[in-house]
């Protein structure tokens, strides 16, 4: 696996987690430590999306810096094959 | 608003077309328990909804409904991109084929065209959680009846997943519906709406 897929696969894999501790936070808002997670992944988000961006180009529509030309537009998207990578096993 | 990110919520990458399993898989993207449903039924019911716990479910479920909608229109258009007319025809999309190509519309197995029917926004918070928790178990079902009729670990891998955030979803659902009944049962209260 490329370098550059290996960083979405972490960027994927901090994303869901903010996803999921956010949902239980909505109706856990008490819960110091599940912040403290949250907290801990959005952070580490950040770093990776931007040596990401930093490398092999932007991933949020609004929120990322482009350089010349227009960088937002290319190729691949998400639905394509290409665009994509394989989870291992045991990482589920 | 939203922001788009240039990525799937789980990643999709199908090796081998397959138009018969396309033509099924579809269903969670335009039928009548798909994720076209499930995110306009939250994003439309959090505009009435009461408690901050249950607004936030609500807002946040129906966004993640999106990402899963994208997810399944990436596993079918992947299912049917490099599909021969011979392939096409064997696997029952021929109709759907001379209607819309090989893209994405939002049909529901049967290829009945999508419906809001499918989804209910009644502006009582109890109404739309319980709902919410049918409409959660439909989903799971739905993707559990996928499951078996899959056979390609590239197809099934998202689909275990997709069936995990059901379950997950129907249990954010329940607490908020046991917040959102608490609150009401504050004596303080003497309206609800």
């Amino acid at each position: 696996m490329t370098n550059k897929m290996e960083l979405l696969k972490q960027i994927v894999a901090t994303e869901f987690m903010k996803d999921d501790l956010a949902l239980y936070l909505n109706t856990h808002p008490m819960d110091r430590e599940a912040i403290a997670k949250y907290n801990y992944y959005v952070m580490e988000s950040k770093g990776l999306k931007e040596s990401y961006e930093m490398n092999y180009g932007m991933l949020s529509e609004h929120d990322s810096l482009s350089p010349y030309p227009w960088q937002w537009s290319n190729n691949p998207w998400p639905w394509e094959n290409e665009a994509n990578f394989k989870f291992e096993k045991e990482g589920m | 608003m939203w922001t788009y990110d240039k990525f799937l919520q789980y990643p999709v990458k199908i090796k081998n077309p397959n138009p018969a399993m396309a033509k099924i898989i579809i269903t969670q993207y335009g039928g009548p328990d798909g994720e076209l449903g499930a995110s306009l039924r939250y994003l439309s019911q959090r505009f009435s909804m009461i408690t901050p716990q249950a607004i936030s479910t609500c807002n946040d479920i129906g966004t993640e409904e999106l990402a899963h909608l994208e997810m399944v229109g990436a596993m079918v258009r992947q299912l049917m991109k490099g599909a021969s007319l011979e392939e096409i025809e064997k696997g029952g999309m021929a109709g759907y084929y001379v209607d819309h190509g090989r893209g994405v519309y939002p049909v529901s197995a049967s290829g009945v065209p999508f419906n809001a029917s499918y989804l209910q926004s009644k502006g009582d918070p109890i109404v739309d959680l319980t709902e919410n928790l049918a409409a959660e178990q439909k989903a799971r079902a739905t993707y559990e009846y996928l499951i078996n009729m899959a056979d390609d670990p590239d197809v099934l891998e998202p689909l275990k997943f997709l069936r995990a955030r059901e379950i997950v979803h129907y249990q954010r659902f329940g607490e908020s519906l046991r917040i959102v009944q608490d609150y009401l049962q504050e004596p303080r209260l003497f309206t609800m709406r």
